[in-house]
């Protein structure tokens, strides 16, 4: 294989300046995850702590393998975005290894307003599902919520993407022989009450977990009867009486026992379909890709240098190496698994997008994974390219991307703007995983492009209209729309709305890809069937 | 010489014989019972005789068997090892009578030293010193009084029937003669129902010095120096050295020569050892020595002898069974440099009770072998069983040195060296013998273990608990890696980072705590997974009062850096136990896991309720009982089958609603319980 070369130079001062500043992106990332990790407050911790219940992380930690690594998702859910903080959403999800086996664990976190679900509560609930489903991985419900967030009802009961597809997700995904396993740690009120009952296998933590349609209180406007909740819907009710649960827990560290107990039993071996072979560091640090990418955004680089320090061996064949030059694509492998990789270097071509399409085509024809990494203002535009139609270009690699059923798994290292955000194979287009480093930006364009057509079109009616638009006028005009562009353009905006999967730091994405890449081997290959070309 | 020899023995002292036969090119056959089918000694022979059942009565010494044996295999000498047939008489007789060669002394040697009051009374003819004393059937005061004047002063009276120390009194001086007379008699009667009372010469400072003799055929004997095997325990030899430190060159000649008078006076042949009780107050005099008695078979400790004389005391028994002379005259026999030997037991020193421990050995690991240094003479391997049958010794550590202080540094090493998962072994405290400044002083008497036990048996032990407990879990975090690389080679997906054991988080370190149940109490350690290598923060300190460590685990051994200093430890896991072996200790530290702490419970305090309907056709309890969790209750007949209802928890019984007879609904309480206070 062909050994990617560096041209960077540790010890200029450019070098230094980058990886400062991206050392600080990351320290600021990491305090922040720090902080959101900590849950509720630290009187409602106390409290929980005090009712004999592990707290949500420990829960996590215990039901894990020892020393196996958790692979979080969202980790800054719902950052800044309701006026108290809902930390991770109230939620914590990801992948971790479960007697041996790769497990998608959800886990509520009691400590943040009962563990009541917000609207991107159930977002990120129904997109761990969905990482479950997509790779055939096992579900975990480590349950202790009080159901839907009263106040934000409207925005979480009825739609397609709301609190019932929970369920839905649950009883396809057993159909589908993926396991939902339940264990019931606290309250599971309501609707919440069919996530024990809709799994395959539950387990009831005893006078702490209690599973009922309608609490105490409910009963009582309802009925009059008046009902403590441990009678209602208790581990004895429920593990003796009802058949609710199947198992009877002590406490929450016997409870995480069961599981694992429950997830040895499952008999679903794991077997790669993939050529791999053993795991080989790259040849040049992966703590230095904070030095290669510019301080500055929009300043090209050569994304050879990322892709070297994320490849086994540094070793990369590169595919069409002379053609469509700001499309960069060739084979390499991480942690072991071949991947084929796509990665900017400039604005898209016709060419860039028809080499684009081509190796995609190779790839789903080897049964390949694709890695995107993505730092794309867009397509190019001009009267010479529309007429060369890249349009049609643009839609053959946005048809190969979308079509692909090979594991697709995305990094934005840079800006991810307009279609380049769909031709690289953005969340809409189902990769696997999608992760955003903390320099990364995106938005629909720029905000200085932004602001420039708007202003653009604005000027231009005044000017019909004979009226001047004063240059200080046209500035006060455009600065909100940059301000508007920029703070949502930043992926803490992002995140916190669940259009990525997190934000990691570039140091440890050799590591996440390797994790998520091995966790998508648990699905059965698929097929690829492309759409119609336009030619 | 002989052209085969079965070694009616097992264990190490058959190992060792196996080894000196093969070396003079003579086949071998080895015996074993039921629980030796797989053992070493076996293994190392050429051929090999089940024998029998394990207890040793019906095996070891069960003559018939191990003579069959023999004219199975065409074996045409046995030689005995020591113990089991070793100085029985009627066997050599036996073998005599197949026309067997037995190695060891003739019948009548065997006899005349085994009697031990006649064998004194044939020492004394013979010149050799025996403990001043009156045996005498006469009890009269007067006469006990002048016979302590003829021993000579101190003297200790005993009960002819005596034991314990009761009916024992030192007298320093004839005025206390007949006061402390009185005083043993009375409690020699009350004791035992007999007066009578013995006097001895006491001992101040007993030293039990032993002479290595050898006679042949031929009227020929020597002797081969002394041994030291003061070092004792309830009178089990536990280290033993050559030659007896502080022994002046006239007592050895003295001794040596009335060894081998003793010898002669029963007309020995072969090896044997006679032993002496010295007292080395005011140190080693030529003229206080005293037989004890004859050992008439080869040693356990005789490696001592054979590393200050570079001679093979085996493979001289083996010349001299087969009629040669003996291989050297007295003249020629030297001594070189000084040899420790230290028994390795598989028994628990703890609280100075030295239980047997028997087991299975999980790990054995043994000092290395070094011509001329080091010897292991063992005869068990990883994986064997210590059994209750035999006695349970691990190991003989026999260690050279230009002197005394270096043996003695020889056999420290030796002995931390040492690696036992399993069984407890005595390792730690033979270090602590080694170690100590009156052993070091070679200021000995029989008493020392007894004097010394606390000091011998630390309670906290040599490290430091914190740091035994930072190994244990550097061991684990070492071993989980070993385990996850076997369960990653053995999966479908063997290069997946999730065989990682470096609790990789995203955006953060990852951290564990490791609980452990070590000397009663259960501690915690944190572990701090940080990207540069993992950290503890032990029980003792605060959260930022972290260390470092890391290590390796290869085959049992561990390397543990430890905030920056290294240990090399012997590490086992094992069913959720740690065995930490450092230095001759072996730490066994409990693995708690809070998921199985609860695993067997299912929470029912509470009532018991018919499963189906049925007739109750009996109950077993009544109001007020006090019931186990798992105790039958009642039973429930019902589709022509019993069912027994069972207490679901510990509790006492409240109510019976039903009686014999009655028929009961699915679902209904029958026995009802207290409520749990």
């Amino acid at each position: 294989m062909a050994v990617l070369a560096t041209a960077v130079n540790r010890r200029s001062d450019a070098f230094k300046d980058n990886a400062a500043h991206m050392a600080e992106l990351v320290a600021q990332l990491r305090a922040d995850v720090a902080t959101a990790s900590l849950g509720g407050s630290q009187k409602s911790r106390e409290r929980h702590v005090a009712r004999g219940k592990l707290l949500p992380r420990e829960r996590i930690e215990k039901l894990i393998d020892p020393g196996s690594p958790f692979l979080e998702f969202s980790q800054l859910a719902a950052w800044n975005m309701y006026d108290e903080p809902i930390h991770a959403s109230g939620i914590l999800t990801g992948i971790g290894r479960v007697s041996g086996q790769e497990c998608v664990i959800v886990c509520n976190d009691a400590t943040i307003k009962g563990g009541t679900y917000y609207p991107i509560t159930v977002k990120k609930h129904l997109r761990a599902q969905e990482v479950a489903m997509e790779n055939h991985l096992p579900c975990i419900y480590l349950v202790d919520s009080g159901g839907a967030n009263l106040p934000n009802q409207a925005e979480i009961f009825p739609d397609r993407n709301h609190f019932g597809q929970i369920f839905y997700n649950q009883a396809n995904m057993s159909a589908m022989g993926i396991p939902q396993i339940a264990a019931v740690m606290g309250s599971c009120t309501a609707g919440g009450a069919y996530v024990p009952a809709m799994s395959d296998e539950s387990i009831i933590v005893r006078q702490q977990g209690t599973i009922f349609l309608g609490g105490p209180p409910l009963v009582k406007a309802a009925t009059g009867e008046v009902v403590s909740a441990e009678e209602l819907g208790g581990a004895d009710v429920h593990a003796r009486t009802s058949g609710v649960s199947d198992h009877y827990a002590m406490d929450d560290a016997h409870a995480l026992g069961i599981v694992r107990r429950i997830v040895a039993h499952l008999n679903r071996p794991k077997r790669t379909a993939l050529a791999v072979q053993p795991s080989r560091a790259p040849l040049y640090d992966p703590a230095e890709l904070g030095g290669v990418i510019p301080l500055k955004a929009g300043v090209q680089y050569d994304v050879r240098e990322v892709i070297a320090r994320l490849v086994d061996g540094s070793e990369f064949d590169e595919f069409k190496k002379l053609y469509g030059t700001t499309l960069v694509t060739g084979f390499a492998h991480i942690h072991g698994y071949p991947v084929g990789i796509l990665a900017n270097n400039g604005i898209l071509f016709s060419e860039s997008a028809l080499k684009g399409a081509h190796f995609i085509e190779l790839c789903a024809q080897r049964n390949i994974p694709l890695l995107f990494l993505q730092n794309i203002s867009g397509f190019m535009v001009g009267a010479k390219y529309e007429a060369g139609g890249i349009a049609k270009d643009g839609a053959k690699l946005v048809t190969a991307v979308a079509t692909a059923a090979v594991p697709k798994f995305t990094v934005v290292i840079g800006g991810s703007y307009g279609a380049g955000n769909y031709g690289m194979c953005g969340r809409a287009y189902r990769p696997r995983f999608l992760f955003m480093w903390p320099n990364a930006r995106i938005s629909v364009m720029g905000g200085e492009q932004a602001a420039s057509v708007l202003a653009t079109v604005r000027r231009d009616g005044l000017e019909e209209q004979g009226e001047s638009w004063p240059a200080e006028e046209e500035e006060a005009f455009k600065a909100p729309i940059r301000a508007q562009y920029d703070a949502e353009g930043h992926p803490y905006y992002a995140t916190a709305r669940l259009w990525d999967d997190g934000i990691i730091a570039p140091e440890d994405t050799r590591m996440v890809l390797g994790l998520s890449l091995s966790a998508a081997q648990n699905a059965p290959l698929q097929d690829t069937k492309f759409g119609v070309f336009r030619m | 010489m002989f052209s085969k020899l079965l070694i009616a023995n097992r264990g190490e002292i058959a190992c060792r014989v196996i080894r000196t036969a093969r070396d003079l090119g003579i086949r071998t056959v080895a015996v074993f019972s039921d629980a030796d089918a797989a053992a070493m000694h076996v293994a190392l022979a050429d051929e090999a005789v089940h024998i029998g059942p394990a207890p040793a009565a019906e095996s070891y010494l069960d003559q018939e068997a191990i003579l069959a044996a023999a004219e199975r295999t065409g074996a045409v000498a046995i030689h005995p090892g020591y113990g089991f047939l070793s100085e029985n008489a009627e066997f050599a007789e036996a073998c005599a009578a197949r026309g067997i060669t037995f190695v060891g002394p003739p019948p009548d040697a065997m006899r005349a030293m085994g009697a031990k009051d006649a064998a004194k009374r044939l020492m004394e003819a013979a010149h050799v010193p025996v403990v001043p004393g009156y045996h005498g059937e006469a009890q009269d005061p007067d006469l006990l009084a002048r016979e302590a004047e003829r021993i000579g002063y101190p003297v200790l009276i005993k009960a002819v029937a005596g034991g314990g120390g009761r009916g024992m009194r030192r007298v320093d001086d004839a005025d206390e003669f007949q006061t402390a007379l009185a005083a043993a008699q009375r409690e020699a009667q009350a004791a035992f129902g007999d007066d009578r009372v013995l006097v001895e010469r006491y001992l101040a400072k007993p030293r039990h010095i032993e002479i290595q003799i050898f006679a042949d055929s031929h009227g020929n004997a020597v002797h081969l120096f002394e041994r030291d095997c003061t070092i004792q325990r309830r009178h089990q030899k536990v280290i033993e050295e050559a030659p007896a430190p502080g022994m002046p060159p006239a007592m050895r000649e003295r001794m040596g020569a009335a060894a081998v008078r003793a010898a002669k006076a029963v007309n020995y042949v072969g090896a044997g050892t006679v032993e002496f009780i010295a007292d080395a107050e005011g140190g080693l005099s030529e003229d206080g020595f005293f037989f004890i008695e004859m050992n008439t078979r080869l040693q356990v400790e005789h490696p001592v002898t054979e590393m200050i004389t570079g001679l093979d005391l085996v493979a001289w028994q083996l010349r001299v069974a087969a009629g040669d002379p003996l291989p050297l005259p007295q003249e020629a026999l030297t001594i070189d440099g000084h040899a420790l030997e230290a028994r390795l037991y598989a028994e628990n020193p703890a609280g100075g009770k030295f239980l047997p421990s028997t087991g299975l050995l999980r790990q054995l690991r043994l000092p290395a072998a070094d011509a001329g240094h080091v010897r292991v003479d063992t005869g068990v391997r990883p994986g064997d069983t210590v059994s209750m049958f035999y006695d349970p010794m691990i190991a003989k550590l026999i260690v050279h040195g230009a002197d005394r202080d270096q043996a003695r540094y020889r056999l420290r090493s030796a002995l931390e060296a040492v690696r036992v998962a399993g069984p407890v072994t005595n390792a730690g405290f033979l270090r602590a013998i080694a170690d100590h400044p009156a052993f070091a002083a070679a200021d000995l008497d029989t008493g020392f273990i007894d004097r010394h036990l606390a000091a011998l048996l630390p309670e906290d032990g040599v490290v430091a608990e914190e740091t035994v407990l930072a190994i244990a879990a550097t061991g684990i975090l070492c071993a989980r890696r070993a385990e996850a690389a076997r369960q990653a080679d053995a999966s479908g997906d063997p290069y997946s980072p999730w065989h990682s054991v470096t609790a990789w988080r995203l955006n953060g370190a990852g951290r564990e705590t490791l609980y452990f149940a070590f000397r009663g109490a259960v501690c915690g350690i944190e572990v701090i997974h940080a990207a540069d290598g993992m950290r503890l923060i032990l029980p003792s300190e605060d959260e930022g009062c972290d260390i470092p460590v890391s290590g390796t685990l290869e085959g049992g051994e561990l390397v543990a850096e430890i905030d920056g200093q290294r240990f090399n430890a012997g590490f086992d896991l094992h069913a959720g136990q740690i065995t930490v072996m450092l230095a001759g200790d072996a730490f066994v530290i409990d693995l708690h896991d809070p998921m199985q702490a609860a695993e067997f419970e299912d929470g029912s305090a509470g009532d018991v309720s018919a499963p189906m309907p049925g007739k109750l056709v009996s109950v077993r309890v009544g109001k007020g009982d006090k019931v186990r969790k798992g105790d039958p209750l009642a039973v429930l007949e019902a589709m022509k089958m019993e069912h027994t209802l069972i207490a679901p928890a510990d509790g006492i019984i409240a109510t019976i609603h039903f009686a014999e007879g009655d028929q009961v609904e699915e679902g209904v309480t029958v026995i009802a319980f207290e409520d749990a206070e």
